[in-house]
């Protein structure tokens, strides 16, 4: 299998599985349902790479020159 | 949905009545003014108009369903109708289905899997029928191992469709149901939809699709009675044939395949699919496009004593722009001067409306009637005049400051004129470029327009949060005139300079002459349109970027200091003024506003046009001069050049020479070549550079951000250097040489295309051609590029024209979902900040602290 992982690369940003607590309240936050945040396949590699499931809501940390730091949600989809 | 069956193939009796059940039934709705519809009571005008049919004899094909009937009928089995797929798969499917409507998906690429999947089976799973090959021939049959389905054939395959079978096909059968893409009923649309013109010999003309009804229904009937009577099946399938055409036509006239249907003079008939298709149907040319009232367009002109708010507009223009006024009692007197000057006198009035909402022309006979008459709550649609709202537009309008908001200054020219400084955000020159106005009608419109796209509310860009309006040409080489060195302008020429703007007094003056007469410099004139408590540091544009910045100690007079509205020490230049870069007009805006930001634009257009004329600007032949020692120096330097160059040749055909990393031999001589050549030109540029000094007029431009560039002047004075297609130097033309002047292989500067001449001296036969080579490679570069950018362009704003920042600043789509968290990643309106940078903090700590912070 692979012997190196794709968050090592420097132009790929943090990705990690929101927790159920942490997710409602971004979902809370925008006033939407999952349904309404941007997708994400589960056959991405970067899925792949951390391990998402259907249904799961991945948090993206990437760096912002403007903004310092920049947070997105994308709902994993099949 | 119908109201009534169409059985006569005729419009209107003898008496110029509709007939009873006739194309024109008066239930199908009413157009004749005075009569009025069976079908809602409403008469012209107020009635919509209503559908009715026509029953056909035998069942035809709609045309525009080709393509899926094909694919329908390919997919079932001929004798029991079931789809060819195994329960399994179908269940499969309709799970796929169920989720891609989840997601808000568009199902079409599953449809025609399924189809696809269908297709492949050889036999029946259900009646274990092997199935035929259907081969569609061109405009509506189709073929079964040979033999022609009919119609109703097709038809009654499809009607024996499970509506299992139907939701797997991707249709909903409660609403839609596959046998419905063969007609056995005709809607006829209404009247509405296809008036008669009464001529004006009083003959009547119809429509096209009328035309096309009447052939439907004439067929119809014929093949109803040939088939009453018996008529062999030849000439039954001849009718039926017929019926098919004229149904085909009536969708669609441009089918491939069938003759288009003809009006007598030869002309082929406008038909449904026709009015809604291309540039001029009812998309593009109706509901996208539309042409408008209350607009104007011509060329346009430069008038730099115009604010950047304003528009001049032609008085043979605002004669004919007119804008709707309620008549009050505290305007009627108003009103009336302008009903009485009527439409010839300007500013006056060229309609009414009276309070029973009949509108008037005002002619010279009516007009002393109706300025007695006229009373509160009447409209007068009177002239535009000077400070109307008004759109400003130039094509094509690819950014928000296309189309902007001026205030109307009516002028006796035939040309809309505008401020120079305004040309920037619609990309506008004065060689024959033509703009449009658009009069807004109404208050509400016009506080919009006026608080959103003011042109002074444009100054700066969203693209970079700098401004997008400023300085140009003249207002630059102006501007940089009159600033540089110390001048000693007199008493009459500062007023002269300053007279246009808000100016009342003169501030003391810098020394005086030997005639004991004051004088000003002038850094001061200038200052004197600063607004008062302004601070700025900056190089200017003609700073020549030493390592270290001497700043205040610059010898070149380049490094610009404002302190409280006063320009101690530098030149104002592009970098002060210009659009795009300008920091001084940026700061203003920013710190002062917009209204503030406005009136620097004017009153330094203003000046810098005074500025340019009292030390007077031109340039001709003579100005690319340079003296002989100069010219011998670029000879000799160019012709040594030459020398490396053969040198580097021998060295490449001894193969002594070495090859660059990643490179073969002959890229890296091409290379070593490129890169002498380049270097020779730029030699020359400088030894000409260096003689032509400030006081050369292209120089001044050049430096001061004008207009051109030193390597423009060094092409006219120097040396034009090397010409190149596609980044390389020029090797295509004859077998083995690009003329015939050179011999085959001539790896030589002149044989590909280095031109030693200037501009000036002139080029030889073979450089002119080179020229000529690499010159047209950047005009077939600037035609392709616009192609391809409005492409782009086009694609970009059907993609993103839905979206919207919200108040959370989150941006989404219209169905809510979201595109981005945060606006552009930092919630930061670009058009605010500090040309996008993210040190904005930076600057404003400092500005308060005075101190620099890293
Ligand atoms: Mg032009
Ligand atoms: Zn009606
Ligand atoms: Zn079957
Ligand atoms: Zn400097």
């Amino acid at each position: 299998m692979s012997n190196f992982s794709l968050l090592d690369n420097e132009l790929i940003p943090n990705h990690e599985i929101l927790g159920e607590d942490e997710m409602r309240s971004v979902l809370k936050q925008y006033n939407i349902g999952k349904e309404q945040l941007p997708k994400l396949k589960v056959s991405d590699p970067i899925a792949k790479e951390i391990g998402a499931i259907v249904g799961d809501v991945v948090k993206i940390t990437r760096n912002s020159y403007t903004a310092g730091e920049s947070l997105y949600y994308r709902y994993v989809i099949e | 949905m119908s109201v009534t069956s169409v059985i006569a193939a005729d419009t209107y009796d003898d008496d110029g009545y509709p007939i009873d059940m006739g194309l024109m039934d008066l239930r199908l709705g009413v157009i004749d003014p005075g009569l009025k519809c069976k079908s809602c009571g409403s008469r012209a005008g107020e009635c919509p108009g209503h559908f009715g049919h026509i029953e056909l004899v035998a069942p035809v094909i709609h045309v525009g369903f080709n393509k899926t009937i094909r694919k329908a009928l390919r997919s079932i089995c001929w004798n029991c109708s079931s789809l060819l797929l195994e329960e399994k798969k179908k269940n499969e499917f309709l799970v796929q289905f169920k989720k891609l409507k989840e997601m808000g998906h568009l199902p079409d690429t599953l449809i025609n899997n399924i189809f696809k999947e269908a297709r492949k089976s050889k036999k029946c799973p259900y009646c274990g029928e092997s199935q035929r090959e259907i081969k569609f021939e061109k405009p509506s049959d189709y073929v079964e191992d040979g033999r022609k389905l009919s119609p109703t054939e097709i038809r009654d395959r499809f009607e024996n469709i499970s509506d299992d079978d139907v939701r797997v096909m991707g249709m909903d059968p409660g609403s839609a149901r596959p046998e419905w893409m063969i007609l056995t009923v005709l809607p006829v649309p209404p009247v509405t939809v296809r008036p008669s013109i009464t001529l004006e010999s009083g003959q009547r003309s119809e429509d096209d699709l009328t035309h096309k009804l009447v052939d439907i229904i004439r067929i119809n009937q014929r093949f109803q009675e040939n088939r009453d009577a018996g008529a062999p099946q030849l000439i039954i399938e001849d009718l039926w044939e017929l019926l098919q055409y004229h149904v085909t036509t009536f969708f669609d006239n441009e089918v491939s395949g069938v003759p288009p249907a003809r009006h007598r003079s030869g002309r082929p008939l406008k038909t449904l699919t026709q009015r809604l298709k291309g540039k001029e149907g009812r998309f593009r040319g109706s509901l996208s496009g539309k042409r408008v009232n209350f607009s104007a367009r011509t060329v346009v002109s430069p008038d730099p004593n115009l604010s950047i708010n304003e528009v001049g507009v032609p008085l043979s223009i605002a004669k004919h722009m007119t804008i709707p006024v309620r008549v009050i009692s505290r305007n009627l007197e108003l009103m009336r001067t302008y009903v009485s000057r009527g439409s010839s006198v300007h500013p006056g009035a060229n309609y009414i409306i009276r309070n029973d909402g009949k509108r008037l022309k005002i002619t010279d006979l009516n007009r002393d009637e109706l300025v007695e008459t006229i009373e509160s709550g009447w409209t007068v649609e009177r002239q535009m005049q000077n400070g109307d709202v008004v759109l400003f537009n130039r094509q094509p309008s690819l950014h928000k400051m296309s189309i902007m908001a001026h205030r109307v200054k009516v002028l006796p020219s035939k040309t809309f004129k505008l401020n120079p400084a305004v040309c920037p955000p619609y990309n506008a020159d004065f060689d024959g470029d033509e703009m449009n106005m658009h009069v807004l009608q109404t208050e509400e419109s016009r506080a919009e327009a006026s608080i959103l796209m003011q042109v002074q509310e444009n100054i700066l860009s969203p693209r970079f949060g700098g401004p997008i309006i400023g300085g140009i040409h003249d207002h630059i080489s102006g501007l940089f005139l009159l600033t540089r060195n110390e001048k000693m302008i007199s008493k009459n020429d500062a007023l002269e300079l300053l007279k246009k703007s808000e100016i009342r007094k003169l501030p003391e003056p810098v020394g005086y002459d030997d005639a004991g007469e004051p004088y000003w410099d002038g850094k001061q004139i200038f200052s004197q349109i600063l607004p008062s408590g302004l601070d700025l540091e900056f190089p200017a544009e003609v700073c020549s970027k030493c390592d270290v910045c001497k700043k205040e100690k610059c010898e070149e007079d380049s490094y610009v200091v404002i302190r409280d509205g006063e320009l101690i020490m530098g030149t104002i230049d592009e970098k002060a003024i210009g659009a795009f870069k300008g920091k001084v007009l940026d700061k203003i805006v920013k710190k002062y506003g917009s209204t503030a930001g406005a009136n620097f634009v004017d009153d330094f257009t203003r000046l810098a046009i005074r500025g340019v004329m009292y030390t007077g600007l031109s340039f001709g032949i003579s100005d690319e001069d340079i003296p002989e020692d100069a010219k011998l120096n670029i000879t000799v330097n160019l012709e040594k050049a030459e020398a490396d160059v053969s040198k580097l040749i021998a060295a490449y055909d001894a193969k002594e020479l070495e090859a660059l990393p990643g490179r073969t031999l002959a890229e890296t001589i091409e290379m070593r070549i490129m890169q002498r050549l380049g270097k020779a030109r730029d030699e020359a540029g400088n030894t000409a550079g260096n003689k032509l000094g400030l006081e050369n007029s292209a120089v001044i431009m050049a430096k001061s951000g004008a207009r051109g560039s030193m390597l423009n002047l060094t092409q006219m004075a120097a040396c034009v250097g090397q010409q190149a297609v596609r980044g390389e130097r020029i090797r295509r033309g004859y077998a083995g040489r690009t003329l015939p002047h050179f011999d085959k292989g001539d790896l030589g500067a002149d044989a590909h295309g280095f031109v030693k001449s200037s501009y000036k001296s002139g080029l030889n036969p073979t450089e002119y051609f080179f020229h000529a080579i690499g010159g047209r490679e950047g005009l077939v570069d600037t035609a392709v590029r616009t192609s391809q950018s409005g492409y782009l362009q086009r694609r970009l704003v059907n993609a993103l024209q839905d979206l919207e920042v919200q108040y959370d600043r989150s941006v989404r789509e219209t169905r809510g979902v979201v595109v981005q968290f945060k606006y552009g990643e930092d919630g930061i309106n670009s058009t605010k900040s500090d040309f996008n940078k993210p040190e904005t903090m930076h600057k404003i700590v400092s500005s308060v602290t005075g101190k620099e912070v890293v």
